[in-house]
């Protein structure tokens, strides 16, 4: 409820921030960047490469997939907390992973929404620093995989649907997530959300980060909001590889198609969530009750498929991608 | 002209590479025979040179008894790929001229110590080994055709992660992949892992990590993020054993290391245990 305030007061200051924050935060990536780019400039040619020799503060031309990033990845826009509080004020939080750990940068629970009992999972940004600190900025650990499966399967159970919202940078990289197994967590909950034995809606709420969104993303029904992204690798990380600048990050989520639109066509998602004009944090409140609509139109429609059916679906979904005519 | 007026810095010789082969690790000359016959194992460090999907893939068949499947399934270039060094087209058709291959991995049917299988084997030469939608296909098909023949499947990975070149399409191969191991598993049927140098990213977060069994070669890397991704993230360095299979063994991750010489004997062996294969 807290959270849920100060975003909706914010509003006319919000207003100005999308274009303070994102030019603030160019320069500031460019400065570690500059280094290598000097001595990639021979290497990346064609439209980029004017600019960034042109002065001392390269700066690659933005475009419209790029502007969706920014937007996807806006501090105002609604994170899982809004939605939860907003869906199910009185949803219940259930802790742990009966191993070792609680991650807060994964939320588990079960509500009630408009009638419909559900389980809800889903990354935990935070709004403050303290919040942000403490959840390591919505990246989980293995434990928060670990949750997020032990009560998806007390939702199969007890014949709950799955809401799974998805909003992560990624997974976290840390001495402890390897130690404790990021990566078999990872592929535990691939193999076992393909077989889970009840319905469930993913919604790509932010960022898609790669495996530590995929983590609790594999379901019956994708369905994406019209500004979030979804990638293999962050634009940076594929910048700093293929364009060994990690400026270039504006080509690089171009050229991977992280959009909505680009998704849909190619099949990864199912339905796309529209926004309110400019982006979710423009009209938060209308934009999480888009959200909650389509949420439950999907899981109503699902409920009424047999389980054999569902599961039988769902394979063929994930099996037909990147299966390509010849 | 006489050979003593040839120029010093041209002197006749036969390349190194014809004889020797040089360990990667601690840059020892093997003699190339030597080499091979120790299945490329540095008889010095004892380091782990890496295979081709066809070196390993006749380390493990009985001699013949390989029926590749899926051969015909390729490399896509869904997103129209391009970045600074070219077209992924380009690359990937470069790459499968290299390797003679046609996806980062290469399954088929076989016999292990005569017990019938399904065998699959990553090529790091292909991409990286990295996993495209052809990579996913491969392994789904390979999945089924174990399923359908009731039989062990056996995958051994080799590969730096997810082939970002074909963007989510790559990702979701980590789903796909898991998906059709999951059916297998669940008909009671046996997976068992091979996690070869290196298996990291969306390999090692995939179908790597959910063997029945999961073994690994010795001082294989195996690994989530990047060493210089954690490094940077948690501003500490991190201790030289990290993301080997010794680490993960020590971490409960893995079964058992296996050398590469007694690899096919423990495979063979496992297999009957489990399933009172012939």
């Amino acid at each position: 409820m807290a959270t849920k305030k100060p975003a909706a007061t914010k509003k006319p200051a919000a207003k100005k921030t999308p274009a303070k924050k994102p030019a603030a935060k160019v320069p500031a990536k460019k400065a570690p960047a500059k280094k290598p780019a000097a001595k990639a400039a021979p290497a990346p040619k064609a439209e980029p490469a004017p600019a960034a020799e042109a002065g001392a503060p390269k700066l690659i031309p933005s475009n419209p997939t790029w502007e969706t990033v920014k937007i996807a990845r806006h501090p105002d826009r609604p994170l899982f907390t809004d939605y939860l509080n907003a869906w199910c004020p009185d949803a219940i939080e259930l802790h742990g992973d009966r191993l070792v750990a609680d991650d807060p940068a994964m939320f588990a629970g079960i509500a009630e929404i408009d009638g419909e009992r559900v389980v809800i999972v889903g990354h935990r940004k935070g709004r403050t620093t303290e919040e942000k600190i403490a959840n390591r900025f919505g990246m989980a650990n293995p434990d928060g995989y670990r949750k997020a499966m032990r009560i998806m399967r007390l939702a199969e159970k007890f014949r709950l649907p799955v809401i799974a919202l998805i909003d992560t940078s990624g997974a976290f990289p840390g001495l402890d997530a390897e130690a404790r197994g990021q990566a078999e967590a990872i592929a535990k909950n691939l193999a076992d959300m393909s077989v889970l034995k009840t319905p469930i809606v993913v919604v790509i709420t932010g960022e898609g980060g790669s495996g530590g969104a995929l983590g609790i993303a594999v379901g019956d029904r994708i369905l994406m909001l019209e500004h979030a992204i979804y990638s293999v690798i962050s634009p940076e990380g594929c910048a700093s590889i293929l364009w060994r600048d990690g400026a270039y990050a504006p080509v690089a989520a171009q050229a991977l198609k992280v959009t909505s639109d680009a998704l849909l066509s190619l099949g990864v998602v199912d339905r796309v969530v529209p926004e309110p004009k400019g982006g979710a944090h423009k009209d938060p409140k209308k934009t999480i009750e888009t959200v909650r609509k389509a949420v439950l139109e999907e899981l109503r429609a699902l409920k009424d498929i047999p389980i054999e059916e569902l599961l039988e679906r769902r394979y063929a979904k994930f099996a037909a991608m990147g299966r390509f005519a010849k | 002209m006489a050979w003593f007026t040839k120029a010093p810095e041209a002197p006749l010789r036969v390349p190194a590479e014809a004889i020797w082969c040089i360990c990667k690790k601690c840059k020892a000359y093997i003699p190339r025979d030597e080499y091979i016959a120790a299945h490329k194992v540095c008889p010095h460090c004892g380091y782990n040179g890496r295979l081709s999907a066809r070196e390993r893939i006749a380390q493990l068949a009985d001699e013949g008894s390989f029926r590749e499947i899926a051969a015909d399934v390729i490399a896509h270039d869904p997103l129209k790929f391009e970045d600074a060094s070219g077209s992924y087209v380009a690359k990937v058709t470069a790459a499968r001229e290299k390797t003679k291959i046609g996806e980062s991995v290469v399954v088929g049917h076989a016999t292990l110590d005569s017990i019938p299988v399904v065998l699959g084997a990553m090529d790091f030469a292909f991409m990286g080994g990295s996993l495209g939608s052809g990579t996913g296909e491969r392994i789904l098909q390979a999945a089924e055709a174990a399923r359908k023949a009731r039989c062990p499947l056996i995958l051994c990975t080799a590969s730096g992660g997810a082939r970002m070149q074909e963007g989510i399409i790559s990702l979701m191969q980590m789903a796909k992949t898991c998906a059709a191991i999951q059916r297998l598993r669940d008909e009671g049927l046996l997976y068992i892992s091979v996690m070869t140098d290196p298996t990291t990213g969306g390999v090692s977060a995939s179908y790597a990590m959910v063997g029945d069994l999961n073994i690994a070669e010795p001082k294989t890397l195996i690994g989530f993020a990047g060493r210089r991704v954690i490094e940077t993230t948690i501003k500490q360095k991190l201790p030289p054993e990290f993301q080997t299979s010794e680490y993960l063994l020590e971490h409960g991750f893995l079964d058992k290391i296996v050398a590469r010489k007694d690899l096919k004997a423990f495979l063979a062996k496992t297999i009957r245990l489990l399933t009172a294969a012939k």
